[in-house]
């Protein structure tokens, strides 16, 4: 790259460079909420906007390096921007756009950290984000991968005075550190041995089935922690529901994304060998955490951790793409995989977008009500209308509903599944209609969590008095979500634009890309227009068309009026809100229908009782069977380890006196 | 692509199904009502009761939000859509292109989150009540009813309905034993998103157990009217799409201006078959527990399923 050049690659640095500015900007005056929200969050909305552009350029270019003066002595930060780095810059540029300016109206005074480290945190969450996916060696990955980490940490434990946050923010720390070892091992096998920790030099390598193995399995369990796959979720719904709701938008739509980013790194661009079961482990543990997390999502009672849960089943569905493909690389069927990919990108692109979008809606009614649980919500959409509406818009995408975004990624998913026939495996070719199943089952179960999260929330009458006072969201908040929710209408109504965008990205990965049989524009049709197409702009017209057609025609040829009454509840008269179904009501179908993935805890009240008490805890059992194990063993090695300190500056002498015996003996 | 007699079955296709649909709901009845030694209504019944709802003024809960007033207008929406897409007369429907049998199911999914949305919008509770069990036979019965739209789509190698239907007609005498699994799947499934004995009762009020019946409570009026119009063209949608994926003969094909003529005495005869036998079927089996469907519901997923399964053991 020659000096002073305008390259892609200097665009999105100078948005990292800005975000910096902006975050230390904060510092200088951290009490001062006015300077923080009204100008330093919209200026990082807009460097969101420059870093968005810097992408969408850069897909359609070729891949471009620099080496950074920084970093060790010998050891600077490469950095490289290919089209699956600017892919993912485009998507973190944007939806940071759409939160940051959502964040400007909505951080107000007295919460914990005070404005000026928030707006310092977050900006440096941000460009520790877009520098992970600008990275190309693994000491620059590693250290913004940390740096990621912990202003993450320190934004999920803003409100550091409640000790629950503060063991939510451990928990997601010891998790992502875990993650973090496991990543860095991953990069010591993918470089051979050679010392040269590039990625370039990675990519040169021929890694040896065995060791390759053993790199994917690091990075499925490494990157995995970071995405939440089960059983490494455990973070994601404590951590969540901790983070104010900006935080929690950017960590479920962006922060997950970048682990879905280095996992698609490592698997479809560092390591050469493909092995078929590796995808097969892949789809396997996609699916388990998809369903895993819907089902439970059906269940929650608090409207953050629902959402939580529904990251992790929608990850989920990004690990089955991604299996999906790995397994048809791995027998050379170019076009499936490409196929497969497009839906991870697209569903990982969709999910950016609906999630955060729901996440800042949760955001706004909690500054409305001060109030998380569903129990006590409900009936908002008289008091919140902009809300509710922009929060509908990512309800439907979320449940998979056409004409919206979602649907478009989980069609291109199923098609995927369809044209498996022809996998030279038998075993294979029967595991494909298990697995189909298993993803219908899931996008079903969305639907009904859907339902769930906003007829709770918005709908019905007010669970509490004091839900009357709830007003609407200021005008940043609201631009903030009108973006989000444009972007879910975009995606969703004009998805050939999209594929052909994901197409320069799957194209250098796999050597092809999906392309669009039908040249239409308006028309998706993925393999031949025979054999499967959807036109997603058509049906929304049509719809749209349809309803006003019967609307005009009922009040042609009948009448308009419309007269307001009570509530006919089938006569009953001492109609309360109390009535309604309670969220736990609402999850009753799911608990009683996969009663085996819960481990629950009932009291009952007798049949004499004079103040009948009913209880259910629902929990989560792999807590019980995988994290307090391993708590335990890990206390009773440090038990262990206890043993050596004995608190006597003479029994420590002696160890070092041992120690030089030792090494006078052995070592030359 | 597009001909002028895509557009014409395209159009003549969706005015049947819109004017034929409340004609199914009442053959339905009648036979049910003969099966049972009853005299019926009349196969006219429905259109009187729509006639009179459209006439009437509706009333509205007070705690009514807008999504309420809007819901009826959308499912009537996507039930003319889900009529436009399925070949019933034709298999050369230009708007096929624009939804194939994913995106049916996803009409589906679409007008039944807005039922149950608006459901749960008065805050009563029969309708929350009937919100949620909405949504559980739902969850139960989309799956299935994709994995049966699968069978079909991997026995013809395309989503799309027209070219689906095209494909089986002409194996007319090919054997697929999954596609037997399949058929007696989607009849479960049709069973329960229809809102038909065993899973619901349509001619139930003030019953714990209704399903359907409980959401719409709220409803009168024009929104009524719609509501039932939807639900019989919904009936209406699931009949021919039977129809054309088991029993795909008479269905005119490509570029077939004399086939068209002799579709619709098929389809008629056809859905007549069709009327009796679900008459006979609600007619002989009693209404199971709300807490029995997800085993009904079940079991027509693993039907679904083992037909899938069936399909890649043996017919590839």
């Amino acid at each position: 790259m020659s000096a002073g050049q305008i390259t892609p690659l200097a665009i999105s640095l100078a948005g990292v460079i800005a975000w910096i500015v902006i975050g230390l900007a904060g510092v200088f005056s951290p009490g001062n909420l006015r300077l923080v929200a009204r100008y330093l969050f919209p200026a990082g909305a807009l460097a969101g906007l420059v870093v968005a552009a810097a992408g969408a350029w850069a897909i359609a270019e070729g891949a471009r390096t620099l080496v950074l003066p920084l970093g060790l002595p010998d050891l600077p930060f490469h950095l490289r921007i290919d089209s699956l780095s600017a892919f993912f810059l485009l998507l973190l540029g944007a939806v940071a756009a759409g939160v940051s300016v959502f964040a400007a109206g909505y951080f107000r005074r007295g919460q914990g950290t005070p404005p000026g480290l928030q707006c310092l945190y977050y900006h440096v969450f941000l460009a520790s984000m877009a520098l992970v996916l600008l990275a190309d060696d693994a000491y620059g990955f590693m250290v913004c991968w940390e740096t990621m980490a912990l202003s993450s940490y320190f934004l999920v434990t803003s409100d550091h005075r409640s000790a629950e946050i503060r063991r939510a923010g451990f928990l997601y720390l010891l998790i992502a550190h875990i993650g973090a070892l496991a990543i860095l091992l991953c990069f010591g096998v993918l470089q051979g041995g050679g010392g040269d920790y590039t990625f370039d030099a990675m990519r040169q390598l021929d890694h040896t089935p065995r060791w390759g193995g053993i790199a994917f399995a690091l990075a499925l369990f490494g990157f995995g922690a970071k995405a939440g796959i089960i059983p490494l979720h455990a973070w994601l719904p404590e951590a969540h529901p901790a983070a104010p709701s900006p935080v929690s938008a950017l960590m479920s739509a962006v922060m997950l994304k970048t682990a879905v980013y280095g996992f698609l790194r490592v698997m479809f661009d560092l390591l050469d060998v493909k092995v078929w079961w590796w995808g097969v482990i892949v789809l396997v543990v996609g699916l388990t955490t998809a369903l895993y997390g819907v089902v439970f999502s059906a269940v929650q009672s608090d409207m953050k951790r629902l959402l939580a849960y529904s990251s992790i089943e929608n990850i989920g569905i990004v690990y089955v793409g991604a299996g999906l493909a790995l397994m048809f690389l791995a027998y050379d069927m170019t076009a499936l995989a490409a196929l497969a990919l497009t839906a991870t990108l697209y569903h990982t692109l969709n999910h950016a977008f609906f999630k955060s979008l729901l996440f800042l809606a949760t955001g706004s009614v909690l500054h409305a009500t001060r109030e998380r649980a569903l129990g006590r919500l409900g009936g908002l959409i008289h008091r919140m209308p902009w809300v509710a509406w922009l929060a509908l818009v990512g309800t439907l995408a979320v449940a998979g509903l056409p004409p919206l975004n979602g649907f478009v990624s989980e069609w291109l998913l199923l098609q995927a599944f369809l044209f498996t026939p022809g996998l030279p495996q038998n075993y294979l070719n029967m595991l494909v209609p298990v697995a189909a199943a298993s993803v219908a089952l899931t996008a079903a179960l969305a639907g009904y969590v859907m339902v769930k999260f906003y007829g709770v929330i918005f709908l019905g009458q007010p669970r509490e008095e004091r839900l009357a006072d709830a007003r609407d969201c200021g005008p940043w908040e609201r631009a903030g979500l009108v973006w989000l929710a444009a972007g879910c209408v975009l995606l969703g109504i004009l998805p050939v634009f999209v594929i052909r965008m994901i197409d320069e990205v799957t194209r250098p990965l796999l050597g092809q890309g999906l392309g669009n049989a039908a040249s239409n524009w308006w028309l998706l049709a993925p393999i031949q227009p025979e054999r499967a197409s959807y036109g997603p702009l058509l049906f929304l017209v049509a719809i749209l068309a349809a309803v006003a057609f019967a609307f005009l025609a009922v009040r042609a040829f009948y009448h308009g009026r419309v007269r307001r009454g009570a509530a006919w509840d089938c006569g009953f008269p001492g109609q309360t809100a109390r009535m309604q179904d309670s969220a736990e009501g609402f999850g009753q179908p799911v608990r009683q229908v996969f009663e085996p993935f819960f481990r629950m805890r009932r009291e009952l009240p007798g049949a004499f009782d004079s103040a009948p008490r009913y209880r259910v805890v629902v929990e989560d059992p792999l807590w019980y069977w995988v994290y307090l194990p391993v708590a335990r063993a890990a206390d009773r090695l440090t038990g262990l380890v206890t043993l050596l300190q004995r608190g006597r500056i003479s029994v420590y002498l002696m160890y070092g006196f041992i120690t030089l015996l030792f090494l006078l003996l052995f070592v030359r | 692509m597009i001909s002028a007699s895509g557009i014409a079955a395209q159009l003549t296709e969706l005015f049947l199904a819109v004017s034929v649909a409340p004609l199914l709901t009442g053959w339905v009845n009648q036979c049910r009502a003969w099966l049972q030694n009853r005299s019926g209504a009349g196969l006219l019944q429905p259109y009187r009761v729509l006639g009179k709802l459209f006439r009437k003024e509706p009333v509205i809960a007070h705690g009514a939000s807008p999504l309420f007033r809007l819901t009826p207008y959308v499912l009537f929406a996507c039930m003319c859509l889900a009529a436009a897409i399925v070949p019933s007369l034709a298999t050369d429907l230009p708007f096929n292109a624009a939804a194939d049998a994913i995106a049916l199911v996803g009409i589906f999914a679409l007008a039944r989150v807005f039922i149950s949305l608006a459901a749960i919008d008065v805050g009563t509770a029969f309708g929350t009540m009937g919100a949620r069990r909405e949504m559980m036979v739902g969850f139960l019965a989309e799956p299935a009813l994709l994995i049966v739209l699968f069978t079909a789509s991997l026995i013809s190698h395309s989503t799309s309905l027209s070219t689906t239907v095209e494909k089986l007609a002409h194996m007319q005498f090919a054997i697929y034993p999954s596609l037997a699994f399949a058929g007696v799947a989607f009849t479960m499934v049709s069973l329960a998103e229809n809102a038909r004995i065993p899973v619901d009762n349509p001619a139930t009020h003030l019953e714990l157990t209704m399903i359907h019946e409980a959401m719409i409570l709220e409803y009168s009026g024009r929104h009524l009217a719609l509501v039932e119009w939807a639900a019989s063209l919904k009936l209406f949608v699931y009949s021919c799409t039977g129809l054309a994926l088991f029993v795909p003969f008479g269905i005119a094909q490509r570029g077939d201006a004399a086939g068209l003529i002799l579709a619709l005495p098929a389809l008629i005869a056809k859905l007549a078959v069709g009327g009796f036998l679900l008459a006979l079927i609600e007619t002989l089996s009693a209404k199971m527990r709300i807490f029995r469907a997800p085993e009904f519901l079940g079991a027509a997923f693993l039907l679904a399923v083992l037909g899938m399964l069936i399909h890649f053991l043996l017919e590839i």
